[in-house]
């Protein structure tokens, strides 16, 4: 009874108590131990759940497991193994950068594989029918259409350790294989089958008083039930936050909930149990409560307060100003106003927040995914009341995090959780409860005015944001702190005043979303900035170069940077592109108008800036680094990499200072046992601060070999086996590892060293030194806006990104399509609504089908602090790609849209209005 | 915690096995790409009655002058039948439902039977005339498709009852067809609107056949008999210039405000849906046979 048996992978197998309404996702991962098969949304949504059923991909989430009884089911693992041709998609998968944190990799190689058996060679349109539904948040697709594409022709050899001390060649990604064979470890992959399952319960009214029922009868009338944790059982301090000043985020609400989706207890059982378990059927009853929504009611007078020590319902304040941005915009020739809005968008990573946690010898550890293993550790410690050195937390990869992974999401329920029942214990949030529950990128009602003089000279900004910051603080005050410093845009503005405002509501919190607050802003900046242009009379794109920041120019904080100021050279970098794309959409239009075609194209324009690290904080990172007495090379790798290659780039900067010939660098961690605080991925910070601290670890350790060798400091050293060689100025010595004493970890060198930004406090006025560098973009969107519709299709991207120096040019590419990919979305149809939209169903992201091809023109004006002259480029990848689409949708169709996104419907509405003006 | 004794999964091979299957508390399933995303967890079920391996229910025949699509077809499978072209709108629908995992599960009855209002494959059905046959263990009934869709999650399927084909009465091969769906993206999207139409065209160029139904908005999918009345007669060739579809001619459509758009822009872009299918439908026709026949490629 309840036995299932087919043929998985071309092997027999039998999985006995499988229940009637059982996925075969759940059943492949769980009782067959199958964890190449993704589970992304449990709905068909995302299709990293596929596998070939009698050779058809289907999600095998939408599949009973009992349908699959006598049938062939194969996996990615099993056809990468078995399968000449997926087993080359793989390959060309990884040669190709095409996977990047890889949770949806195992869904596109099999989708891929299910139109390649035939051996045929398939056109674009026909692979984008078979990725269609497979989702990447990640790539932006166009690397995975290559990958696809050119699967037959790809080969190559492993890079040689020389390669990677080269910087700019184009290293595959060193946990590259791991992600195309379906053997990394994620969040859930790594928790052990049989392990308690923790549920938690949630608020289903934004706001709402609770009071809980007989929580000791519950689980004594509960066979299974092990455990319910409240407020109660925190042992420390029930909250949890980012800033120390504005910690507020309770780990268990206590009285009142305050959001869709807060937490109020969690439920520990046994798998079977939980299985069953129904939330409806916990004991707690809701009052539903008045709720403030949004903006503009949270700030009246009369509005309920969320916080009682923030006045008005406001988190926190923001300004730069200089010069008289007033005097200015009143003496400018020409003056443009905006009102922009934008929604929440949330960061859709494929992966759920998921992970384990245990007790052994009485220490807790909790494995999950994270963007910030010390910023855990840390939280953990405060919330259980436990030293940090009782704690470990091991990051598992992590499937997409763009932010969102910084906040704690399971790892408080999961500590509180294994710690009462002194058991292995396990949480994958679902998606709509990943969705519900954790930050978003803010909403923001933005008003500007700017001004330009006759001859094209900007001529005052005023700048006002309100940001909707949720119920919480989370990131709230780095947007706040971040936005005025960068809302001039890179341009050099001599009179401005930008004052920005976090507001709470009764909301998901908003947080930390690749970017922090710049996207939002670019968006009103450059489409005033544009219709500024058309206004005086004055090509967009020269407008700003008349307009852009050099070195040696003030920025709107005062500050001055001699060299390393891109945006000049990116402008200049699609200038020629500009050009002929205009003309190009001017001839296709005019045929359109010959064929009654209601379809135009337009091209549009938007630069960015983007300051790496934190504004105007200490951002340390640290490294260590030791040889061994076997001659290999261990580079302790505390920064976590979330797909965007950081453990490739770094490894490659630290190999490069280290310049050991033959060297064997094996990476460990991260880990907060093993791994000293490289600090948190974000802000575009890993490769510029982590990349120094690793750098400066090499030199270190460099150093110590050449003391021990009696050698010059820029000695050629080289490695065989445990011998280390030395030849100075002819010289040769050797120096037999082996022989030398180790230290208790097995290290006969070891170095340690810390890197963080020079950068200094803001004044009142927001002057100072906020940022050590900046990265510049400048993108092109080419559209067809189909104006009988209203809807849009993104022709063409020409990105051109001041990297500084292009370690990995892959990588570099891969931020920028993925960024763009985001970028487009927020364009055009992200709209996260709480209560309404927690679904990938309604919820859209783009797909395979939404992204054009994107040419890259990587530019290098380095950097004088980053590693190898490189800057950061994870966030400035999506600023400017929303307002370059919003002003090539006014170049083709004439309509200014001032909310994103910019819906069939808001398209359609504003050309009507316009006709209706006519 | 006793449910799990009460569930169970039971897969009939022939028909009457089926039917004997259909009372109690009991679900039938087929692709399950409705089913399995609304299940709520600790629902229970009761027994889960899976047809698709009913012997011949997914058979697509022709008989006694009616096109007869098994109930558990795929629209994979639809989309690879080489069907006549007037069967072009309902394979544009089947190659827009979801994706090709969406579309190698997902079946026709399944798609009309959750009657969910943005069901893809009822607009291209309604203008085929379709209708539905349905059996329980007493007797064997014909519905047609207006009449089988009662409201939103609302059909006349009655305890005991299964669908078990979709049949469609054939047309002359001056009859094209064509299906516009509007979504906010490529692949995966739920149709915001979406029109289907057929048209046919006599020997003289005029129009002699005109079906136009539109889905999304309204409770139901609904056929445009004012604007089909108004095409009657007129010349073919001529329509990209004469046709004018307003929102006027969209006065029988109730769409609502949600997420995907709001009534308005629904309206709207339901009669520029319709202008773009009945011209489609009508250029098949025009542009005679040896068009490209609408298949994946496999
Ligand atoms: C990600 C995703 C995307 C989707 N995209 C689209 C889309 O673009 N367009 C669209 O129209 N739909 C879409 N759907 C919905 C769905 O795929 C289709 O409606 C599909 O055709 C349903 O068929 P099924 O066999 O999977 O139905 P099931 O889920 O198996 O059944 C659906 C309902 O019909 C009943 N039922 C099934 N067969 C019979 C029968 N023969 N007799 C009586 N009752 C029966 C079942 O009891 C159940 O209530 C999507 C679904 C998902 C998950
Ligand atoms: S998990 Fe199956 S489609 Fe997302
Ligand atoms: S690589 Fe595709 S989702 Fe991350």
């Amino acid at each position: 009874m309840n036995q299932l048996r087919f043929t998985l992978n071309g092997q027999d197998v039998v999985a006995p108590g499988v229940r009637a309404a059982e996925r075969l996702s759940e059943s492949l991962r769980e009782r067959l131990l199958q964890r190449d098969v993704k589970i992304g949304c449990n709905a068909g949504d995302c299709g990293a759940c596929t596998v070939l059923l009698d050779g058809k991909p289907v999600c095998a989430c939408l599949t009973l497991s009992f349908q699959v009884s006598g049938r062939h089911v194969e996996t990615s693992s099993g056809l990468v193994a078995r399968n000449r041709d997926a087993a080359r998609l793989a390959r060309s998968f990884h040669l190709g950068g095409a996977a990047q944190c890889g949770i949806c990799t195992p869904g596109m190689l099999v989708s891929a594989t299910a139109i390649s058996t035939n051996g045929l060679e398939r056109d674009e349109d026909s692979i984008q029918d078979a990725l269609g539904g497979v989702l990447c948040r990640c790539t932006g697709y166009r690397k995975i259409l290559d990958a696809v594409h050119h699967a037959r022709k790809t080969g190559g050899l492993p890079p040689s350790s020389a390669e990677w001390a080269s910087p700019g060649v184009r290293m595959n990604r060193i946990d590259g294989e791991r992600k195309i064979t379906g053997e990394e470890v994620f969040g859930d992959d790594a928790a052990p089958a049989n392990a308690l399952v923790v549920k938690v319960i949630r608020s289903p009214h934004a706001r709402t008083s609770f009071r809980f029922g007989d929580l000791d009868r519950f689980v004594a009338s509960h066979e299974g039930i092990a455990c319910v944790l409240t407020a109660e059982d925190v042992p420390g301090r029930n909250s949890f936050g980012i800033f120390p000043q504005f910690v507020d985020q309770p780990v268990f609400a206590e009285g009142e909930a305050r959001f869709v989706g807060e937490a109020v207890a969690a439920v520990v059982g046994e798998p079977d149990t939980m299985w069953w378990f129904d939330s409806e059927e916990f004991p707690v009853t809701w009052h539903k409560r008045q709720a403030v929504t949004d903006i503009e009611h949270a700030l009246m007078v009369r509005a309920p307060q969320l916080h009682q020590t923030r006045a008005r319902n406001t988190l926190c304040r923001g300004k730069v100003r200089t010069g008289d941005a007033d005097r200015a915009l009143a003496a400018a020739a020409a003056t443009v106003s905006s009102s922009f809005r934008t929604s929440f968008v949330e960061h859709a990573y494929i992966e759920p927040e998921a992970g384990f946690a245990r007790v052994e010898n009485g220490r807790l550890s909790v494995h999950a995914g994270t963007q910030s293993a010390y910023l855990d550790l840390d939280s953990l410690s405060e919330i259980l009341a436990m030293s940090t050195d009782r704690i470990r937390v091991v990051p598992t990869a992590v499937g997409g995090g763009f932010g969102s992974k910084l906040d704690l999401s399971v790892q408080p329920y999961l500590a509180l959780a294994a710690l009462r029942t002194g058991k292995t214990v396990r949480l994958c949030y679902s998606r709509s409860e990943s969705m519900r529950s954790t930050t978003k990128r803010h909403p923001a009602r933005i008003s500007l005015r700017v001004g330009a003089t006759r001859d094209g000279q900007i001529s005052g900004l005023k700048y006002n944001g309100k940001f909707d910051t949720g119920a919480y603080s989370s990131w709230g005050p780095a947007v706040i702190s971040r936005v005025p410093v960068h809302a001039s845009g890179p341009y050099a503005v001599k009179d401005y005043l930008a004052t920005s405002h976090a507001v709470h509501t009764h909301r998901v919190p908003a947080g930390a979303f690749r970017g922090f607050g710049v996207p939002q802003s670019a968006a009103a900046l450059e489409t005033a900035i544009d219709e500024l242009a058309n206004k005086i009379g004055m090509d967009p794109l020269e407008f700003r170069l008349r307009n852009c920041l050099t070195n040696g120019a003030p920025t709107v904080c005062g500050q001055v940077f001699e060299t390393g100021v891109g945006i000049k050279a990116c402008l200049q970098a699609v200038r020629e592109h500009w050009t002929s794309a205009r003309n190009e959409a001017a001839s296709i239009n005019a045929a359109r108008v010959r064929r009654q075609d209601s379809t135009r194209r337009g091209v549009g324009l938007a630069a960015a800036w983007y300051g790496c690290g934190n504004t105007a904080l200490p951002n340390p990172s640290t490294y260590k680094a030791g040889i061994r007495s076997d001659g290999t090379v261990v580079l302790h790798q505390g920064a976590i990499d979330i797909g965007q290659g950081s453990d490739t780039v770094i490894t490659q900067i630290f190999a490069n200072a280290l310049a050991i010939e033959n060297a064997d660098i094996r990476l460990v961690g991260a880990d907060t046992d093993e791994t000293p605080d490289a600090g948190k991925t974000s802000a575009s910070r890993q490769t510029y601060i982590s990349g120094n601290a690793a750098r400066l670890c090499a030199l270190a350790l460099r150093r110590q070999i050449t003391r021990a060798l009696n050698a010059g400091e820029d000695a050629c050293l080289s490695i065989d086996g445990n011998w280390i060689e030395v030849k100075d100025s002819g010289d040769r010595r050797r120096l037999d590892l082996a022989t030398v004493s180790a230290n208790e970890s097995g290290y006969v060198f070891v170095a340690c060293e810390t890197y963080s930004p020079p950068t200094t406090n803001l004044d009142e006025n927001g002057q100072g030194e906020p940022y050590a560098q900046f990265g510049y973009a400048a993108q092109i969107a080419t559209v067809d806006v189909d104006t009988s519709l209203g809807t849009v299709s993104a022709v063409r991207f020409v990105a051109a990104h001041d990297v500084g120096k292009a370690i990995n040019p892959t990588l570099v590419e891969g931020q920028i399509h993925g960024g763009i990919a985001q970028g487009l979305g927020m364009a055009l149809m992200e709209d996260f609504v709480p209560g309404v939209t927690d679904n990938l169903h309604d919820y859209l992201i783009p797909t395979i089908g939404d992204m054009p091809p994107v040419e890259t023109i990587i530019v290098e004006e380095p950097d004088a602090h980053g590693p190898l002259g490189a800057k950061g480029l994870g966030e400035h990848v999506l600023i400017p790609t929303a307002p370059a689409i919003l002003n090539a949708i006014h170049h083709a169709c004439g309509v200014r849209i001032r909310q994103l996104p910019a819906t069939p419907a808001r398209i359609m509405a504003a050309i009507r209005n316009s006709a209706d003006d006519r | 915690m006793t449910r799990v004794l009460q569930l169970k999964y039971i897969c009939p091979s022939t028909l009457a096995d089926a039917t004997s299957q259909l009372n109690g508390d009991y679900r039938i399933v087929a692709g399950c790409t409705d089913f399995l995303p609304a299940l709520r967890q600790g629902s229970s079920v009761g027994r889960l009655v899976d047809i698709t391996r009913v012997h011949g229910l997914s058979d697509i025949r022709f008989v006694d002058g009616m096109w007869r699509i098994g109930a558990t077809a795929t629209w994979s499978e639809i989309l690879k039948y080489p069907f006549p072209e007037y069967f072009d709108g309902l394979k544009l629908a089947a190659r827009e439902v979801g994706s090709v995992q969406i579309q190698n599960s997902g079946t026709i009855a399944g798609n009309i039977c959750n009657a969910s209002p943005a069901a893809d494959g009822v607009p291209p059905l309604l203008a085929l005339d379709a209708r539905l046959e349905i059996r329980n263990q007493e007797t064997a009934r014909l519905v047609t498709l207006g009449d089988f869709l009662t409201g939103v999650r609302r059909t006349v399927l009655q305890p005991g009852d299964l669908v078990t084909a979709v049949l469609v009465p054939a047309l002359s091969d001056r009859h094209g067809s064509s299906f516009v769906k509007l979504g906010s993206r490529k692949y995966l999207v739920i149709s915001i609107a979406m029109a289907a139409a057929v048209i046919g065209i006599d020997r003289a160029g005029l129009i002699n056949d005109a079906r136009i139904a539109v889905g999304a908005c309204s409770p139901v999918a609904k056929r445009m008999e004012g604007l089909e009345a108004g095409l009657l007669g007129l010349p073919a060739e001529s329509l990209a210039t004469t046709l004018k579809v307003s929102t006027r001619h969209m006065n029988c459509l109730s769409p609502i405000d949600d997420v995907r758009g709001p009534a308005g822009y629904r309206l709207h872009a339901a009669a520029e849906l319709c202008r773009q299918a009945v011209l489609k439908a009508a250029d098949r026709v025009l542009d005679g046979p040896g068009h490209q026949r609408l298949m994946r490629a496999e």
